[in-house]
């Protein structure tokens, strides 16, 4: 493509640029909610207050953002070796799997400090593995990695049904999910941290595991920018043809790229499995796995920008659910608007405003040199 | 009850579940043979499913339902149109949007307008495609077994249902006897070749996802208003995926198609009858098991292993004119 405009400034693409993806995002919202008969104003005013306005609002809004990181962070490291990960929720179900058999045997008889980092790997092992098989026939049979994670997701949710109505399900219970935990599979809440700030948390399920996606985001920071597979991979993802020709493995760095992006999907299912409900029940998931799209789009694929719009998004989910009290026509299914529309700005039209914005600072530039010229003929005179 | 009368339901209830399948195959098969991939298929349909039902609530119109169908799924073809045709996005990104957009504005507003937890009231036969009899159904019931065939399977469907047949022969005379199906062929393998002849590629592939999102409109009409009563809830439950498995199954080719969404509509409809019904040898399969038997075959085609899906080359890819 042609690019006749100068490059933008960090700040803007990196800043400005997703603020008026989110912005026009909203405004399109806005539109609906005027639709359904409601004042957007309003709307925006409960979501805040709703999401921060209390201990437990911030509590909740951080725990629905521990899901995200993990997913956002998944989808983004495959984004970063050109793959399109959507099985995000596939892996993160079938990842439940790693952390409830580890909670229903481990949690019996050890405490939490040991069953954690047991259920982290096992979370992460078998995300990584139902990510392995998409991974491998892309690399090894060129079938589109986007569709076979779309259909890894629906077989993932036939078998957790599958497995929750059956084997999973205690005897005589009629509910499709597992037993309670015993102590030693369910993780400490977070109410000292929200206590260090001076907000008291009740009933909100935040937990360790949101520490653990903060440790995640940085670990992903580190592999991306500061090591050498992460450099393989963004050498992938940028050209796959400069990638062969540096020697650069294909079939190595997809594997290992999708395996790493899994495992950080399964490590999700621990928020809500160990963290929260302390049981495995059908659908934890949620739609996280999608939503993580949205994340990872916002976030423009960077930890930090993954954390910021996970963040976002928990504030929406949280939010959203208390607008539901005082707008009974606006359900959570507001957001799932939201997050098409956000996908939609900041992921398939991201080169709508571009064009314009680099315009508009190639003027400024243009502007700011004639005026330094002039002062520097000035200065000659 | 005899195992002909069994058979015979079987293949009635799979020509009724494959049915939209096929025209959201079909759907797909236009926009992707012009170079321009579909994830949409379920959120265009979904739409146009709750189109249709608001439509034939208010109106009590099942004609005026399908327009509106129709109109709703092109407004979403045309979203998508325009992120990857005009602004050159990313065709998959864009797809999965609209399948969010569709999924969250169809439970809002059904919600807000109907008050119903998302659906739309129940419709009454008048609003609704109905079952229609063909010509001799009744005088040929007595005939042995074609008799049977006749007026069991191939009448008594709705009008929806032989449209989406007779779409199967349109489709393959469009694309293969047009010159709009040679150039939508073209600009799917090679648009450079196309703009060379000095034919507008971006013109093209719009009409192609104009194409698309009529077709996905009437599948939605069809789910709404000639399947069920109304509009439910993410009442298309996957299909527009399965359309799309099927769409690489059938290898992009029309008649293909029409075999594989009734492969994928027979296997639906056996998972529907066998729940609870153990079969000799094997024992009871799990229902589970029938519901993602198509995802797994379309991996198992997709990994090579029953012949290779080569898609069209240019599809996915945004034309850039060379300047």
């Amino acid at each position: 493509m042609s690019q006749p405009f100068a490059k933008l400034p960090a700040w803007a693409d990196y800043g400005l640029l997703p603020l008026i993806n989110l912005i026009v995002a909203f405004l399109v919202a806005g539109l609906v909610v005027l639709l359904v008969g409601e004042s957007p104003i309003d709307a925006a005013v409960l979501m805040v207050k709703g999401a921060f306005g209390s201990g437990d609002g911030v509590g909740y809004t951080l725990y629905y953002a521990t899901n995200f990181i993990f997913t956002g962070l998944c989808v983004a490291v495959a984004f970063h070796c050109g793959l399109f990960n959507i099985g995000g929720e596939g892996q993160a179900y079938i990842g439940g799997l790693g952390v409830t058999v580890v909670g229903l045997w481990l949690g019996n008889f050890l405490p939490w400090w040991l069953t954690f980092p047991i259920a982290i790997a096992a979370s992460a092992l078998v995300g990584a593995l139902w990510a392995l098989i998409p991974a491998w026939l892309q690399a090894r049979r060129g079938s589109h990695i986007v569709i076979t994670t779309i259909m890894f997701n629906f077989i993932a949710a036939s078998i957790m049904v599958y497995l929750l109505v059956g084997a999973l399900k205690p005897a005589g219970s009629q509910a499709p999910e597992t037993r309670v935990f015993a102590e030693g599979g369910q993780l400490p809440g977070l109410g000292w941290l929200l206590e260090l700030v001076g907000l008291s948390m009740r009933s909100a399920p935040l937990n360790v595991s949101f520490l653990l996606a903060l440790i995640a985001a940085f670990l992903v920071w580190i592999l991306i920018w500061r090591t050498k597979l992460g450099y393989e991979i963004r050498t992938m993802g940028f050209s796959p043809k400069a990638a062969r020709y540096a020697g650069i493995g294909e079939l190595r760095i997809i594997i290992i790229t999708m395996m790493i992006s899994g495992a950080l999907a399964g490590m999700m299912a621990l928020n809500p499995i160990m963290g929260a409900q302390h049981r495995m029940q059908l659908d934890f998931v949620a739609g996280a796995g999608f939503v993580g799209i949205a994340v990872a789009l916002m976030g423009r694929s960077h930890p930090a920008g993954i954390v910021l719009a996970a963040i976002l998004f928990g504030m929406l989910y949280q939010g959203g659910a208390e607008i539901a009290f005082d707008m009974p026509n606006i359900s959570r299914d507001m957001i799932v608007i939201i997050q098409g529309l956000v996908i939609l700005f900041a992921g398939a039209l991201e080169h709508m405003f571009r064009p314009a914005l680099q315009r508009i600072f190639h003027r400024l530039g243009r502007e700011k040199n004639q005026s330094a010229a002039a002062v520097v003929a000035g200065g000659n005179r | 009850m005899d195992s002909f009368t069994t058979i015979l339901q079987l293949f009635d209830s799979t020509i009724r579940l494959s049915a939209p399948l096929l025209l959201a195959c079909l759907a797909g098969l236009y926009s992707e043979r012009a170079g321009i991939f579909d994830i949409g298929l379920e959120g265009k349909m979904l739409a146009g499913a709750f189109a249709a039902g608001a439509v034939a609530t208010w109106f009590g119109s099942a004609y005026l339902a399908l327009l509106a169908a129709i109109l709703v799924s092109v407004a979403l073809g045309l979203v998508h149109g325009f992120a990857s045709i005009t602004h050159r996005g990313n065709q998959i990104v864009s797809g999965v949007a609209i399948n969010f957009i569709a999924a969250g504005t169809t439970v809002i507003l059904g919600q807000a307008w109907f008050s119903q937890g998302g659906r739309t009231p129940s419709l009454p036969n008048a609003a609704r495609f109905n079952p229609i009899n063909l010509p001799g159904a009744e005088a040929m019931r007595s005939v042995p077994v074609i008799g049977p065939v006749y007026s069991e399977l191939i009448s008594g469907h709705s009008v929806l249902v032989y449209l989406a047949f007779l779409l199967v022969p349109f489709t393959w005379w469009a694309l293969y006897r047009t010159r709009f199906g040679l150039r939508l062929r073209a600009v799917g393998e090679n648009p450079a070749a196309v703009d060379t002849a000095g034919i507008s590629v971006p013109w093209l592939r719009y009409r192609a996802v104009i194409c698309c999102g009529v077709l996905c409109g009437i599948a939605g009409a069809y789910l709404a208003t000639a399947q069920g009563a109304g509009f439910v809830k993410d009442m298309t439950a996957g299909k527009g995926y399965i359309a799309l498995a099927a769409l690489i199954f059938a290898k992009w080719r029309p008649v293909q198609a029409m075999f594989a969404c009734l492969l994928f509509g027979f296997l639906d409809a056996v998972g529907i009858r066998m729940q609870g019904h153990p079969l000799p040898l094997i024992g009871e399969v799990p229902v589970q098991f029938m519901q993602a038997l198509p995802y797994i075959l379309t991996v198992v085609l997709l990994a090579g292993f029953i012949g290779k899906a080569i898609p069209p080359k240019a599809g996915g890819v945004a034309y850039v004119k060379e300047r």
